[in-house]
């Protein structure tokens, strides 16, 4: 399985990323964003970070650069393409996903581990994930995903929500909504589940030793799905 | 030609900025505030003479890069 990390400018979770990737089997390339063509790649993923210092909008400087045009030509052609953190901004200020991140409630920058719900399996990510609940780390200033009720409707209607921030036995409510997203969304999916935009970071939870391991049962199974 | 535009949330949308802001002058003494709204201010100076034209590029900036349509407005302020 082939896969591209792209790094933009002030990107910094880009190599974390590619030791995922590597560690679960992918043959992984990393892609500068002034570049044009994407190598073949079965899964492209955006990393976290702070592209363009957040200038503007965070992610959406990043999501007119080069590269950009032939990831979204990838996603609209039904290649998968995943998002973390700053990429999930950059995937919605492209356009690929719907809604938009908003600062955080609290105005405060959240660093800890959480735990998420996986609320649709029926995708080629999360599809025979043996656990329903994981846990997994959030570090971001704009997390508070935000849609108009027209957009939360539709993504409602066709599935689009991937994960929700939840308690440890997967009990969602206010109480475990660290940044006052709507309904809790930690997650989403364009229509077609090709595209996946999440918070979470799954690569920070790869070695039981540093941190904990439900990101790596995420990695394992998505190659599994993907081959 | 310099166009000004106006960048701000919509109406429903959470600002907790402009909230802080509020709260801040509230305790300063400026105490007869009904609401902060936070914006952006950009000034944009294009080589295009034609005050029409001109804002209608800078209306197409808005459109595609400057604001996000999902959560704010904007407002061309000025031209000259």
């Amino acid at each position: 399985m082939n896969s591209s990390v792209i790094t933009f400018p002030g990107s910094n979770c880009d190599r974390d990323m590619h030791i995922a990737l590597q560690k679960f089997g992918f043959k992984n390339k990393m892609v500068w964003h002034n570049d044009v063509e994407l190598p073949k790649s079965d899964l492209v993923v955006l990393p976290g970070g702070f592209s363009y210092g957040d200038y503007l909008r965070c992610g959406s400087i990043a999501s007119k650069s080069k590269i950009m045009k032939s990831v979204i030509n990838f996603a609209k052609s039904g290649g998968k393409v995943m998002g973390i953190c700053n990429g999930f901004q950059i995937l919605v200020e492209a356009g690929l996903l719907p809604g938009v991140l908003l600062r955080n409630k609290y105005l405060e920058f959240i660093c800890k581990n959480v735990f998420v719900k996986i609320y649709n399996k029926k995708n080629s990510y999360f599809k025979n994930v043996k656990k329903d609940i994981l846990e997994l780390h959030i570090a971001h200033n704009e997390g508070n995903y935000f849609c108009s009720n027209n957009q939360i409707k539709e993504i409602n209607d066709n599935n689009q929500i991937a994960l929700l921030y939840s308690d440890k036995d997967g009990k969602v409510n206010e109480n475990h909504n660290p940044n006052g997203s709507i309904k809790n969304i930690a997650g989403i999916f364009n229509k077609e589940k090709n595209i996946l935009g999440m918070m979470p970071h799954p690569e920070r939870m790869i070695d039981p030793n540093l941190s904990g391991e439900d990101g790596s049962i995420f990695f394992q199974n998505l190659i599994n799905n993907l081959k | 030609m310099k166009i000004s535009v106006v960048i701000t949330l919509k109406k429903d949308v959470l600002d907790p900025q402009g909230k802080i802001i509020h709260q801040t002058l509230d305790g300063m003494g400026f105490d007869n505030i009904n609401e902060v709204r936070q914006g952006k201010y950009f000034e944009i100076n294009t080589k295009e003479n034609d005050k029409k034209k001109a804002e209608e590029k800078v209306e197409d900036m808005c459109k595609k890069l400057l604001s996000n349509l999902v959560i704010e407005d904007y407002k061309i302020i000025g031209s000259q």
